[in-house]
């Protein structure tokens, strides 16, 4: 799972008021190249919520990333920014850990880089 | 005609690792899945721009409709509930995420992140209650509203459906229209029993040029019409969100008042006392058409 999908996910348990974003917890983590589309980033950029995007790539282990989410200009010309955000958004992989709901705590397990998001009987 | 495998066992049993297998190894299936994909993302309309755009694709299941997606250029999440097709898309190596999860309970995303989504064959398994917990209007209502939310402003969702009968149709179709979705159905080829396909094409957001629904395929390949005659089956687009009310017709009494009705009318009148004009050879008469 990248945190590309990470930053989209939210817990959807019953009773939750603010389900995102999910505490990760890591096992493994693994890297895969692909190849960068500027286009693609600028794109999703303002969708992204920088804050649960950037504690998430600390937890993950890249400390590149910048707290302040930049300015949308940045991302026209500042190509170094762009490798960073795109090794952060794709290139990241959870393997095996454990997505956590913020507010019950209740563990969301990922096993083979798929999280398992069903929710017991109890919880829809 | 072999029986329907919504009627068989719940999704997550029926596609384990035999099916899952099979599904992924039929030459047959994954040619029709890939064109079922292919033309969902035409309806889909995304803008031809170049720039790759965050898909959803539901009902995932082995990866098929989302190898369509990554060729075309897009990056998709996907989700489904069963562990074994799952696992084959994962030894497909799919360029999207996946999920394991159950779309009738919400599908756990937040609000305007998703360009666009797509769904082959799956959204038909929500009308099945499978345990006793499950109600389908529930989940309709869940996976609806949660997809209606998700979506971003001027997204459409294209749904690829094998409903049993008209009541199912039905049922899906309103649960979409009460979740907030504008749009209709296309259908491809309605006239045969064998290649006939149906796709919901929702829109999320006001109407607008980008939410025409398109028309569906004939018998040849080539776009129906839109005056074809017979109208005995409903064909190509039904759009849901204008109704065209009869207007109620003026009722035209061809057989009109005659001279007599009129002469026993003004004896009527003046047996009443009211003031009428002495009737002559011209009362009665035919006027010319002005009047």
């Amino acid at each position: 799972m990248r945190l590309l999908t990470h930053n989209m996910l939210s817990s959807n348990i019953k009773g939750v008021t603010n389900g995102f974003p999910l505490r990760i917890e890591v096992e493994k983590v693994v890297e895969k190249q692909v190849e960068i589309n500027h286009d693609f980033l600028r794109n999703i950029f303002p969708k992204i919520d920088w804050k649960a995007f950037f504690d998430a790539s600390r937890v993950m282990g890249y400390a590149e990333l910048p707290e302040e989410a930049p300015e949308p200009l940045v991302l026209e010309s500042d190509l170094e920014f762009l490798r960073k955000f795109h090794h952060a958004l794709l290139e990241l992989h959870l393997e095996e850990g454990a997505l956590v709901c913020p507010e019950t705590g209740r563990k969301f397990p990922v096993n083979k880089g798929i999280p398992n998001m069903l929710l017991h009987e109890d919880e829809v | 005609m072999s029986s329907r495998p919504e009627l068989q066992a719940p999704p997550e049993i029926f596609y384990d690792d035999t099916e899952a297998r099979k599904y992924t190894s039929s030459s047959r299936i994954a040619e029709i899945q890939t064109k079922l994909s292919e033309r969902a993302l035409e309806l889909l309309a995304l803008p031809d721009d170049g720039v790759p755009r965050l898909l959803l694709d539901i009902g995932c299941g082995s990866g098929l409709s989302g190898e369509t997606i990554t060729e075309n250029g897009h990056q998709w999440v996907g989700l489904d509930i069963s562990q074994s097709m799952l696992n084959v898309a994962l030894e497909k190596e799919v360029e999207g995420d996946l999920l394991l999860g159950d779309m009738g309970q919400g599908l756990g995303l937040r609000p305007g992140v998703i360009d666009g989504a797509i769904s082959i064959s799956a959204v038909q398994w929500l009308c099945n209650a499978d345990k006793s917990s499950h109600e389908p209007r529930l989940r309709l209502k869940a996976f609806f509203g949660s997809l209606y939310r998700c979506l971003a402003r001027g997204a459409r969702a294209v749904l690829q459906v094998y409903p049993e009968n008209l009541a199912q149709h039905e049922l899906i179709l309103s649960y979409a229209m009460r979740a907030g979705f504008a749009g209709g159905v296309v259908v491809d080829f309605p006239h045969s029993t064998k290649s006939r396909k149906e796709y919901l094409v929702l829109t999320c957001g006001p109407p607008s040029l980008s939410t025409t629904i398109p028309n569906g395929k004939g018998e040849d390949g080539e776009s129906c019409s839109d005056d074809e005659s017979s109208g005995d089956e409903e064909n190509r687009t039904v759009c849901i969100s204008d109704r065209h009310r009869p207007r109620k017709k003026q009722k035209i009494n061809k057989r009109g008042k005659g001279r007599e009705w009129v002469l026993r009318k003004k004896e009527q009148m003046r047996r009443k006392g009211n003031v009428v004009p002495p009737d002559t050879k011209y009362t009665a008469r035919k006027r010319k058409s002005r009047f």
